[in-house]
């Protein structure tokens, strides 16, 4: 299972806890991530990646393992220990505005 | 006995205030979508129980919401919360606003003028206006930025762009304004379902007469100082445009400057700031039995964008231009430097007519006697960015 953590936003939008357990099968990457989390809640889509083009959106962060993975490929393998369950896949919204 | 149902956008999330046809209490729920942007919220004329609210942030990107209830609960048109673990892809496409690029619409663009004056893609950022059909509550228009329009006949479960408006021709010559390119003014003729206007910043205003192939623009008489030709067919910064739906060929604008007129559908306009202290400002509105009485909120300039000598004052002309009286009773006529902006005014239709608008200061003003005397509803919300009325029986 992938642990995924959630911006408090996007928690209130997906009526979620602030951990989400996803089944994810295949490569464990930001896409098949993403692409399982916005399966399970699909009010989440187009909040964390552009509907049309995918691209994250700029004000948002992929953390894990304590490493910035934002400008990681999209189909690039994440650590194992989020492969694992260990460490979460955490999304993080930037601390900007008012 | 009637009622109202006050609609309120604000930048910190979205509030309904509701009294009963007296208009002197009122309750108030919210903030709905609590740290979100609510552009704009409306009801369907059809079922006012149907309201559509346009939720957007920086962050986040856009949510359409809807309302079937009056504005108790609220929900992603269909992606119902709670959706248990489905495979297969995501059942909805309710925040989804593609531009159109395919071939069969017609001439679709990918450019518009940019701030240096290349060419520059278009970019969806979030919706600035939701204007639900007169005819069903099924079908929504939605004014976005970068300017286009969009139309649902889903209930906002799918959205798809009307292209002739970018593709009729001056599309690559639009460019944004400060607040961005956006279409923030969309009205549909309740006379003609095949006419809508439409106003875009920093663009101008658009006409539609067979239901959104085809457009033109309707700027003949406007001027515009800050344009190379002031007189240009398109480039101009429209704030708002009012219409009273028993006269729909008669259109009243707040451009940047200026408050202007048209008699014949936008054909042709003319200036009707007459005696208004400052022509600058953002709201413009028409009495709901009175088609010659219109309201404006005069801002003192473009660069300073508040009340003249730090006084809120409500500007009437009960003859469709021209001559203005200040209103100013329950209004605050010192320190007051707020802002109202161009969705933030709106009248209900009962026999007494109710004007209403919101402040950059979180106010929101209601006057039960078409201007005369204004109480603030509520005085401390979030900058208040749109503001609707519903009038229920």
């Amino acid at each position: 299972m992938i642990r995924v953590i959630l911006p408090f936003h996007l928690r209130t939008l997906a009526h979620a806890d602030t951990e989400i357990t996803l089944e994810v099968t295949g490569a464990i990457t930001q896409r098949s991530v993403l692409d399982a989390l916005e399966a399970r809640y699909p009010m989440l889509r187009g909040t964390i990646r552009d509907q049309t083009t995918l691209q994250r959106r700029p004000f948002l962060r992929f953390f894990a393992c304590e490493e910035d993975l934002s400008h990681e490929a999209p189909d690039t393998p994440l650590p194992e220990a989020v492969a694992s369950g260990v460490e979460p896949f955490l999304i993080v919204g930037a601390i900007a505005g008012g | 006995m009637s009622s109202v149902r006050v609609l309120v956008g604000t930048r910190k999330g979205a509030f309904i205030l509701t009294s009963d046809g007296k208009r002197d209490k009122w309750e108030v729920s919210g903030p709905h979508f609590a740290g979100w942007e609510i552009y704009h919220l409306k009801g369907s004329p059809v079922d006012p129980n149907r309201i559509y609210a346009s939720q957007t942030s920086g962050w986040f990107g856009q949510i359409i919401q809807r309302s079937d209830d009056g504005g108790k609960t609220w929900h992603q048109p269909g992606t119902p919360a709670g959706l248990a673990a489905t495979p297969g892809p995501p059942k909805s496409e309710s925040n989804k606003f593609a531009y159109e690029t395919s071939g069969d619409a017609g001439k679709p663009l990918t450019t518009h003028q940019w701030y240096d004056g290349t060419q520059h893609p278009w970019e969806f950022k979030r919706v600035w206006h939701l204007e639900p059909s007169l005819s069903d509550a099924e079908t929504v228009y939605a004014g976005v930025e970068d300017a286009a329009l969009f139309r649902s006949q889903d209930g906002g479960k799918n959205w798809q762009e009307l292209p002739g408006l970018r593709g009729h021709g001056t599309g690559p010559k639009w460019q944004p304004g400060a607040g961005g390119m956006c279409l923030h003014t969309i009205i549909l003729d309740p006379s003609n379902p095949d006419r809508i206007f439409i106003a875009i910043s920093a663009a101008g205003a658009f006409r539609t007469d067979d239901g959104g192939n085809s457009w033109k623009p309707i700027n003949r008489g406007l001027f515009s100082k800050y344009l190379p030709s002031p007189t240009a067919e398109i480039g101009h910064c429209v704030h708002h445009v009012a219409m009273h739906p028993q006269r729909p060929n008669v259109l009243f604008m707040q451009k940047h400057w200026d408050v202007m007129r048209s008699d014949d559908a936008g054909d042709n306009w003319k200036e009707v700031s007459g005696n208004l202290p400052t022509d600058f400002g953002f709201v413009i509105d028409v009495h709901a039995h009175e088609p010659e009485t219109v309201y404006v909120v005069p801002i003192k300039s473009d660069s300073e964008h508040f009340p003249i000598d730090g006084k809120l004052q409500v500007f009437r002309s009960r003859s469709g231009g021209n001559e203005w009286e200040p209103l100013t009773k329950g209004l605050p006529q010192k320190d007051c430097y707020v802002n109202v902006l161009r969705d933030a005014m709106a009248v209900d239709r009962l026999d007494q007519c109710g004007i209403y608008f919101g402040t950059t200061g979180g106010q929101v003003y209601c006057s039960a006697d078409a201007g005369d005397r204004w109480n603030a509803i509520v005085h401390d919300l979030p900058a208040v960015l749109s503001v609707e009325v519903q009038t229920l029986k």
